[in-house]
C-alpha cells in the first residue's frame, strides 16, 4: 500500500504542480492522505463481519 | 502574422507525434517538449511501477472482447506503451493467480497504464501551449 501510494503521489504531484518544491509538497500531502485514508478505511472495515 | 492552414496542420501533426511518443515511452513527450524534470520523473516512476507490477506476478491481460472487464483491463495495461508489448513478447506478465501478490500486481500494472494516459493528456496540453 505504501509503495503504491508513493508511486501515485509522485506522479500526481508532478502532474498537478510545476515548481519542484510545490510538487514535493503536494505529493507529500497526497501520500499522507493515501496512507492515513487506507489505514482508516482498514479499521472501519475491520468491524464489519467477513 | 496569422497562422496559415499549413502551420495549423503542422502544429496538429507535431502535437499528435508528441502524444504518441508520450504514450510509447512514459515521460518522452515531456522530454521532447523540454520539460526535463517532469519527463524524467514520469519515466522513472511509471517504469518502476510497471516493473513492480510484473514482479508482484500481476497479469498483462489480453484483449478479449467476449470478457468486457478483461478487455478493459487490457486497455488500461496498454496505456503504459511499448513496455506492454515488450513484456508480453518476453513472456512476462503471465500472472500467477494463486500468488498472494497477484491482485496487487494487477493493480500496479493497471494504474501505471492509466496514469500514463494522464501523462499523455498533460503532454497534449503542453504541446498546445495551454500550460
Amino acid at each position: 500500500m505504501i509503495v503504491f501510494a508513493l508511486f501515485v503521489s509522485v506522479v500526481f504531484g508532478t502532474l498537478m504542480r510545476d515548481e519542484p518544491k510545490e510538487q514535493l509538497r503536494f505529493g507529500a500531502q497526497l501520500f499522507a492522505a493515501f496512507v492515513v485514508g487506507g489505514v482508516a478505511l482498514g479499521w472501519i472495515l475491520y468491524f464489519f463481519p467477513l | 502574422m496569422r497562422a496559415t492552414t499549413a502551420d495549423r496542420e503542422q502544429s496538429a501533426t507535431y502535437t499528435y507525434l508528441i502524444c504518441l511518443a508520450a504514450w510509447a515511452i512514459p515521460g518522452a513527450g515531456h522530454l521532447l517538449l523540454g520539460r526535463v524534470q517532469k519527463g524524467l520523473t514520469f519515466l522513472i516512476a511509471l517504469t518502476l511501477m510497471f516493473l513492480c507490477g510484473l514482479w508482484l506476478e500481476g497479469r498483462l491481460f489480453p484483449v478479449e472482447i467476449r470478457q468486457p472487464l478483461v478487455a478493459l483491463a487490457a486497455l488500461a495495461d496498454m496505456g503504459i506503451g511499448v513496455a506492454f508489448f515488450i513484456a508480453r513478447q518476453m513472456g512476462a506478465g503471465a500472472g500467477r493467480v494463486v500468488a498472494l501478490t497477484y491482485e496487487y500486481g494487477n493493480a500496479f500494472l493497471i494504474v501505471a497504464g492509466l496514469m500514463n494516459m494522464l501523462v499523455v493528456l498533460d503532454a497534449f496540453d503542453v504541446a498546445q501551449g495551454r500550460k
